[in-house]
Order: structure tokens, then C-alpha cells, then sequence
């Protein structure tokens, strides 16, 4: 039998190596956020303007974003994070640690919003654009006063997506000494056999990602006037 | 105002070449309501589009207010089109903006301050009859009221001409007249000119100056309307029942 008191016991015996885990994972997830926002965002507006029929269509830098999206995001993470130990070494000085496992992270977190903002993009009507056109807005005009502005609900929905995906990766970044909440799991709940304190930190995290989902789809519903 | 030489618009596509436009030239008077008439698919909108070069013919000249738009720079056409307002079927707002927020766009872009901005909004509401709905967001009006907002934001740059595609074609007749008035009202008391392509005779019939007809991608005929005196009478709303049985006074059944 499951023994709930004694998953509780668990909690509060090791509350400050969860705490530290908690704030390994927040460390690596908030860095894959930021890049997800300055050069994902960026990237995913130029994904969907290069596009054919689009306003800066660009056969060859549509081919050169779809292929670093694609390619990034078919890439078995594990591999990706292994295979760009030199180029992580070369940002950050090592390649083992929390900010060192933020790299990998944060490139598959790039690409990964770079489709979600494609996407959305992709929702606002044609027309949108055209009365921007016939306003006498630039091309960058076009992108942040009309595009993002139709767009925000979704641009937000889709970073809440994707930030419970980076979640789900940075799991994985024990692999590479990256610590967090996954990690803990692993290491002190599964290879030492503490099944309820490993059953402890994995509620810990379903309840993480609900709060993330509820204020992100708060947020956009709120943004949403349409 | 707006004169087109000779232009020439064709699309290619996977069975061959299509021409959506043929060697057109059109003269739009200054000051006038000019109504571009033909069935669907006929080039009405292509036409209309390049008044503004959202659609660059591929031979021709676009003349507006005395300058070649197909020869500007981009930033110099840019700013061209910004006195040249643009109103649309389906409205085409911002929905993430309110109804002031929409109007108050192509200020922002020509780079206008704020306390001027709220002046001049609040102006081009009440010129449509829609101050009232200042704060509310677009999907909370009647399709008339959206178009008056469109209307309204395509006035606020103080334009010299309007361009209109179908304004009326997705509203019900009585507010299609509501919308025309409006437009004749702007054309009457703000001298714009005013471009209305349209597939309906009767739009043309209430308010055009002068009409050209486009079929399959030519300028077949065009011609002057007289001018209609106001309808007699009081300007009220005549009811579904004047409209259905054609006048006032009909016996009940
Ligand atoms: N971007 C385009 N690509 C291919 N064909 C087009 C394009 N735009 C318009 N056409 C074609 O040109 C013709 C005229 O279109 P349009 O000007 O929209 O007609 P109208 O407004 O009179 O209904 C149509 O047959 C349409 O299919
Ligand atoms: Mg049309």
C-alpha cells in the first residue's frame, strides 16, 4: 500500500535538496523562456515572412529556417545535447552544470517557439495585412502593429506549450550534471529505491505545469478581444 | 484626381496566362463618387487595388494627386498611400484594438502625438456616429457599425480619396444605406473623392457621379449619373414595409 504520510515525511525531510532542485529546474526553463522570446519569437516572424506568398518572400532563408527548426526539433534531445558539448563549451566556458545544460536547452527551445509563433502568425487574417498596406505601414510595422497585436493570444498560448515542453527536456539534463527537479527524481526517488519520494516531487511537478497552463491560458484569454 | 493609363494586370498560372486586367484607362473626377460596376471575377477589385499599388500593374501608369505611384520608392509610395484610405467588404479592424485604438492607427503610423491623436479620433467617431462606442472592441458591433468604424479610420489621415471594395456587400439594405449616406456625407461636406466598386446596381444608383463598367478584365463602357436630388420628404428610415411594397400609404391587408 501507497503511504501518503510517508510521502509527506519524504517532502519535508528533504525540502531543502527539493528547494535547490526547484531552483536548478526554474534556472534552466526561465534561460530556455528568455531565448525562446528573443530569438525564437524573431525567428518564428521571419519563418512566416519568408514564406511563398508572403511579404519578404525568400525561397532560400525559408529553406535555411525550416531546415534549422526541423532539423533541431527531429534531433533525439539526448543526442543534440551531447552532440553540442563543444559549442556549449565554447559559450559557457563547460560543459557540465546548470547554465551549461541551459545551451541545448535553449536551442531546442528556439526552435520549438519559432513554429508555435509561425503558427499563430499564420492565423490573422490576410486582410489584416492588407489594410496595413493600404495605411502606408512599413514592413516592420506591419509586424508589431498588426501582427503581433492579432496574434498576441496565440503567441502567448504557445509559449505556455511550449515552456511545460522545456520543462519536460530539462528532465533530462542530469545527463550533463544540470541538476533540477527531474534529476532529484531520479537520483534520490528511483536509484535509491524512495518510491514515495519520488511519487512526492512528480505531484510537485504535475502541479508546477498546471499552474504554468492556468496563468498562460488566463492571460490569453484575457488578451483576447476578438 | 486618380487616372490610370493603359494598365495591364495578368496571373500566371499552372493553365497558362490569365489576364485579370487588359489595357484600362479610367479617370476618376476630383470631388467625385465614382462607381466601378461589373459581375464577379470581373476585375473590379484589381482595378481598385491599384489605385493604392497594393497591386503593382505589370505595364501602365497609376497617376494620383499628380504623381506616378508606380514609379515611387517604397517609402515615398508608403507615404502616398497614407491620404489614400482604404475601406473593405470584410472590415479588415484590429480585434485586439478598440474602436478608438482602430481609428487611431494610421495616425499613430504618420507619427502623430497623443493629445492630437484622441482630438482627431474623436472627430472621425462622430463624424461616423460611433463616439459612443469609443471604448468597446470591434466584436461586440453590428457589421454596420464595423464598416463606420473602417470608415472612420480611413478618414483620420484627413485622405483625398477613399477607396472602397464592396463596402456594402455583406450588410442588409437598410444598413447599406446607412453606410452610403455616410459616405456621400464625407464626400459632400469633406470634398474626398471616393472610389466604390461594387457588384450591385443600386449602390450605384444611390450615390455615384459616374460609373465605369468592367467586364473580364476591360473598361466596356462609362458614364456620368445624373445627379439625384435628396428623397423628398424627411430622411427618416423608411421601413421594411415602405422598401418591400415600394412606397408609403399601401392598404393593409
Ligand atoms: N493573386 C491572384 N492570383 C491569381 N489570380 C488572381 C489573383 N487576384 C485576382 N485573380 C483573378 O483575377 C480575376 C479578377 O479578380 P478580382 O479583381 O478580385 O475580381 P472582382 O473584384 O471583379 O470580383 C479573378 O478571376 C481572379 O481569380
Ligand atoms: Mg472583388
Amino acid at each position: 500500500m501507497f503511504d501518503f504520510s510517508l510521502m509527506l515525511e519524504k517532502f519535508m525531510e528533504f525540502r531543502l535538496q527539493i528547494a535547490e532542485a526547484v531552483g536548478e529546474t526554474f534556472l534552466m526553463v526561465g534561460i530556455s523562456v528568455l531565448a525562446a522570446v528573443l530569438v525564437g519569437l524573431p525567428l518564428g516572424t521571419l519563418l512566416y515572412l519568408t514564406a511563398k506568398g508572403q511579404l519578404r518572400e525568400n525561397a532560400t532563408w525559408s529553406l535555411i529556417l525550416n531546415g534549422f527548426v526541423n532539423i533541431v526539433r527531429s534531433f533525439p534531445f539526448l543526442l543534440l545535447v551531447v552532440f553540442m558539448i563543444p559549442l556549449t563549451r565554447l559559450l559557457v566556458g563547460t560543459a557540465i552544470g546548470t547554465v551549461a545544460a541551459s545551451v541545448p536547452l535553449g536551442v531546442v527551445s528556439i526552435a520549438i517557439y519559432a513554429r508555435q509563433v509561425e503558427q499563430s502568425l499564420l492565423e490573422v487574417p490576410r486582410g489584416v495585412v492588407e489594410a496595413a498596406q493600404s495605411m502606408g505601414a512599413s514592413r516592420l510595422e506591419i509586424v508589431y502593429k498588426f501582427l503581433f497585436v492579432e496574434a498576441r493570444s496565440g503567441l502567448v498560448l504557445g509559449l505556455t506549450t511550449s515552456t511545460i515542453s522545456f520543462i519536460s527536456y530539462s528532465t533530462v539534463m542530469g545527463v550533463v550534471g544540470g541538476g533540477g527537479v527531474g534529476d532529484f527524481a531520479i537520483r534520490y526517488g528511483y536509484q535509491r529505491f524512495e518510491t514515495e519520494l519520488m511519487a512526492a516531487v512528480i505531484v510537485l511537478m504535475i502541479v508546477l505545469v498546471q499552474l504554468i497552463q492556468f496563468a498562460g491560458s488566463m492571460i490569453s484569454r484575457w488578451l483576447d478581444k476578438r | 484626381m486618380i487616372s490610370l493609363h493603359e494598365v495591364s494586370k495578368s496571373y500566371s498560372s499552372n493553365d497558362g496566362i490569365f489576364q485579370a486586367i487588359d489595357s484600362v484607362s479610367l479617370t476618376v473626377r476630383e470631388g467625385s463618387i465614382h462607381g466601378i460596376i461589373g459581375p464577379s471575377g470581373a476585375g473590379k477589385s484589381t482595378l481598385l487595388r491599384m489605385m493604392n499599388v497594393l497591386e503593382l500593374p505589370d505595364q501602365g501608369s497609376v497617376i494620383v494627386g499628380g504623381q506616378d505611384l508606380t514609379r515611387l520608392p517604397e517609402h515615398r509610395l508608403r507615404e502616398a498611400r497614407r491620404s489614400i484610405g482604404m475601406v473593405f467588404q470584410q472590415f479588415h479592424l484590429l480585434h485586439n484594438r478598440t474602436v478608438s485604438g482602430n481609428v487611431s492607427v494610421p495616425l499613430e503610423l504618420a507619427g502623430m502625438n497623443k493629445e492630437q491623436r484622441e482630438e482627431r479620433v474623436k472627430e472621425c467617431l462622430q463624424f461616423v456616429g460611433l463616439l459612443d462606442k469609443a471604448r468597446q472592441y470591434p466584436a461586440r458591433l453590428s457589421g454596420g457599425q464595423k464598416q463606420r468604424v473602417a470608415i472612420a479610420r480611413a478618414l483620420a489621415h484627413r485622405p483625398a480619396v477613399i477607396l472602397c471594395d464592396e463596402p456594402t456587400s455583406s450588410l442588409d439594405s437598410v444598413t447599406t444605406a446607412e453606410i452610403l449616406d455616410v459616405l456621400r456625407h464625407i464626400n459632400e461636406t469633406l470634398g474626398v473623392t471616393i472610389v466604390i466598386v461594387t457588384h450591385e446596381m443600386e449602390v450605384v444608383k444611390e450615390i455615384c457621379h459616374e460609373v465605369s463598367v468592367v467586364e473580364q478584365g476591360r473598361l466596356t463602357d462609362g458614364f456620368a449619373l445624373e445627379v439625384r436630388a435628396q428623397r423628398e420628404g424627411s430622411r427618416a428610415k423608411p421601413s421594411y414595409r415602405e422598401q418591400l411594397l415600394g412606397g408609403v400609404g399601401m392598404p393593409d391587408v
